[in-house]
């Protein structure tokens, strides 16, 4: 936490530098607010409607990139290798089904919520309830993690507490998001994926030109280091001779990662933040087109991360271990960023062996997932732990964050790079927290309000009640930042297997499949609900007595089995509608309109 | 994989009516060629397939692990311009635009 107080001059100007680019991109942010705040609900809801779509692609890039995309997952994949590639494949192939069997449809359909899909398509207000739910509970899960993001950049680039950080990160979102609806929301979204993209590539490419000389990540990724061999043979040799699998070989079962695969490419089409920003383009035509920048834009940096993902790991291997002499390197003889980050707590190593070498080997180095440190100073100045494991050589514990947000040190970037990602770790989670506040308040203010308990209320007052419930969002989101529920990582897998195990089987039902009816639907995600949380509770929270992974149905962690629980969603809806009358003639009707792109006017207010 | 109901056809009012139901089976089609690349890139190439394909080299990468990590993430990108293309033309074709 407080790095920068050992080295004043020099860092001082890092915090420097920090201030000044995240008030820069802060006051920025704010400016857009004001500008584009909205008059009207379909201002507030979809931002007017007429966002053209390489807008709403980088709009939506910003969307779905998070702070765990941003700051966890490059570092992720570095400790997984090849398994990391789940998350490459999963949050990108998502958007091919959505471009293909999703957006053109729910955007001629024209209306303003997921959950007013669900609703009208399956003629029944149960249909909408059971949507509405599961909007609310896979946002709010989201959108607790996004808060705590920002308190921890804040914490570690500006000294503050994460609780000061929350509590800022609220203040702006709550400005933007309350004031501005999706209107505020899809420009300030612009502004932060280009704050964000930058700040990612920056650091890449200089570390790919320094190891590489490649100036695009992705080919130094397969390129040769200086000695001429190939990066990631290296990589693989490195890792073979400190008793690690292969980087570029699997660790999970091939049954597991195809599972986890389709629950976050099914999961991603089926989340409902994501959805909303396609009913923001004027039309079919621009919807499609939208999904395909949006994939561009996320591509740019889903094809960078695995790069900067070896790119780290051969650094820090190389740092740590001398692969001509095979033989650890001494605490002594590290650079200066690996004592920064130790005084962060991301970086921890105990002398279990007493030679002042850094043995890193396979196996975990402290007992429980965090190292506890305390009081004093080791024989080399290291900082002493409370819970190493000794029944374990590796002496080395490595937090998988440090991969981006050290990245610029470790390869002696300039202040002013290291300070561009904090600002970039800040648009990623503002800029998805607010797309999930609105998901939240829209839940409310229309599905709720609008649509059920006072169909007579007026715009005005439904505008009202939109800012009002965003605002109360925020500030329960906030409260989960600063509180957060020990369960909120385990979580997030949890929202991609509901969104996976709910909306995207209802959806292609109903748009593919004419004879579907609200039986079989309600009947579907009921069960496939119920399944998936059966599923977390049992194998995840361990509720119904200790499990391991031997116990797993197929092979399949609680983190795939969205996959099958939407199978499962598939299967009842289909078995149920068999038996059960066929839907109205007039949402037979709806079905045959939503599959012609002709004559889709502006999101519709009904 | 609908079956025909009855009376759902409506006619659309002012221009000619155009063939909707060959526009929604031309429609499939393309989404079938497309989801099955759309596999075969990801679920194939990186998942099923990944060992054999490891045997290859592209340049510093094995071919496998490059479809994982890289080359799925390509595919889809192309996937949905080809789609976008595809569609804009099917539109066209039969006035549905």
């Amino acid at each position: 936490m407080h790095y920068f107080t050992d080295m004043p001059l020099l860092l001082m100007s890092v915090q420097s530098w920090t201030y000044i680019l995240v008030g820069l991109t802060f006051s920025l942010y704010i400016f857009i607010a004001i500008w584009s705040r909205a008059g009207s609900t379909k201002d507030f809801y979809v931002a007017g409607g007429g966002v053209s779509p390489l807008t709403n692609g980088i709009a939506t890039a910003a969307d779905w990139m998070s702070a765990a995309s941003f700051i966890s997952m490059a570092g992720l994949i570095s400790f997984m290798g090849y398994d990391g590639g789940v998350y490459l494949m999963g949050w990108t192939g998502g958007y091919v089904l959505l471009a293909l069997m999703l957006a053109p449809y729910l955007r001629k359909f024209g209306k303003f919520t997921v959950p007013d899909f669900i609703g009208d398509r399956y003629y029944s207000n149960t249909a909408r309830t059971v949507a509405v739910i599961a909007a609310i509970i896979v946002s709010f899960t989201y959108v607790a993690g996004q808060m705590r993001g920002v308190g921890v950049v804040f914490s570690r680039f500006l000294e503050t507490s994460v609780e000061w950080g929350v509590v800022i990160g609220m203040l702006i979102v709550f400005f933007y998001a309350v004031l501005g609806g999706m209107k505020g929301i899809t420009y300030t979204q612009v502004a932060q994926y280009c704050v964000l993209i930058f700040a990612f590539m920056v650091p890449a490419i200089f570390i790919s030109i320094q190891m590489t000389g490649n100036v695009l990540p992705q080919m130094g990724f397969g390129g040769s280091l200086e000695d001429g061999t190939y990066l990631l043979d290296k990589l693989d040799g490195l890792h073979t001779q400190l008793g690690f699998e292969e980087y570029t070989s699997n660790k999970k079962s091939m049954v597991d990662i195809f599972a986890i695969t389709l629950a976050l490419m099914v999961g991603t089409a089926g989340l409902p933040h994501v959805i909303v920003r396609f009913f923001t383009v004027p039309d079919v035509k621009s919807a499609r087109k939208s999904a395909g920048y949006a994939l561009v834009f996320i591509a740019i940096l889903y094809t960078t991360a695995p790069a900067i993902a070896a790119f780290a790991r051969t650094n820090l291997l190389q740092t740590v271990y001398d692969s001509e002499t095979q033989t650890a390197q001494a605490y002594q003889d590290m650079p200066d960023w690996f004592k920064q980050w130790e005084e962060t707590g991301l970086l921890a190593w105990t002398d279990k062996n007493n030679d002042g070498k850094i043995q890193y080997v396979n196996g975990s180095s402290i007992v429980g997932k965090k190292p506890i440190f305390i009081e004093g100073k080791g024989a080399h100045g290291e900082r002493l732990l409370s819970n190493p494991n000794i029944k374990t050589a590796n002496e080395l514990y490595i937090d998988k964050d440090i991969i981006v947000l050290a990245n610029p040190e470790i390869a002696g970037l300039p202040n002013w790079v290291i300070a561009l990602v904090a600002a970039g770790g800040l648009a990623a989670a503002l800029s998805t927290a607010a797309g999930l506040l609105l998901v939240i308040s829209t839940s409310v203010s229309h599905d709720l309000i609008k649509k059920q308990i006072n169909p007579d209320i007026s715009d005005k007052k439904e505008l009202l009640a939109a800012r009002i419930s965003a605002a109360f969002a925020v500030v329960v989101a906030g409260y989960f930042g600063i509180n957060p529920p020990g369960f909120v990582a385990a979580v997030v897998a949890l929202a991609f297997g509901l969104a996976a195990a709910s909306f995207f089987p209802a959806i292609v039902l109903g748009i593919f499949y004419k004879r579907m009816n609200k039986e079989g639907a309600v009947a579907g995600m009921v069960v496939g609900l119920l399944s998936m949380l059966f599923y977390m509770l049992t194998f995840k929270f361990n509720l119904f007595g200790e499990t391991s992974s031997e116990d797993w149905w197929f092979g399949v962690s609680p983190e795939g089995f969205g996959s099958i629980a939407m199978v499962i969603n598939f299967v009842v809806s289909i078995v149920i509608c068999q038996f059960t009358p066929p839907p109205p003639t007039e949402v037979q009707e709806i079905v045959e309109n939503i599959r012609i792109p002709r004559g889709a006017g502006a999101a519709q207010d009904h | 994989m609908d079956e025909p109901i009855e009376n759902s056809q409506q006619p659309n009012k002012g221009k000619k009516a155009p063939n909707l139901k060959e526009y929604w089976h031309e429609n499939l089609k393309y989404l079938a060629v497309l989801l099955f690349i759309w596999f075969t890139v990801s679920f194939g190439a990186g998942i099923l397939f990944v060992d054999s394909l490891n045997q290859f080299q592209l340049g510093g990468f094995k071919l496998g692990f490059w479809f994982a990590q890289q080359g799925s993430i390509y595919c889809f990108v192309i996937l949905i311009f080809v789609y976008v293309i595809l569609m804009n033309r099917l539109d066209k074709k039969y006035g549905v635009d």
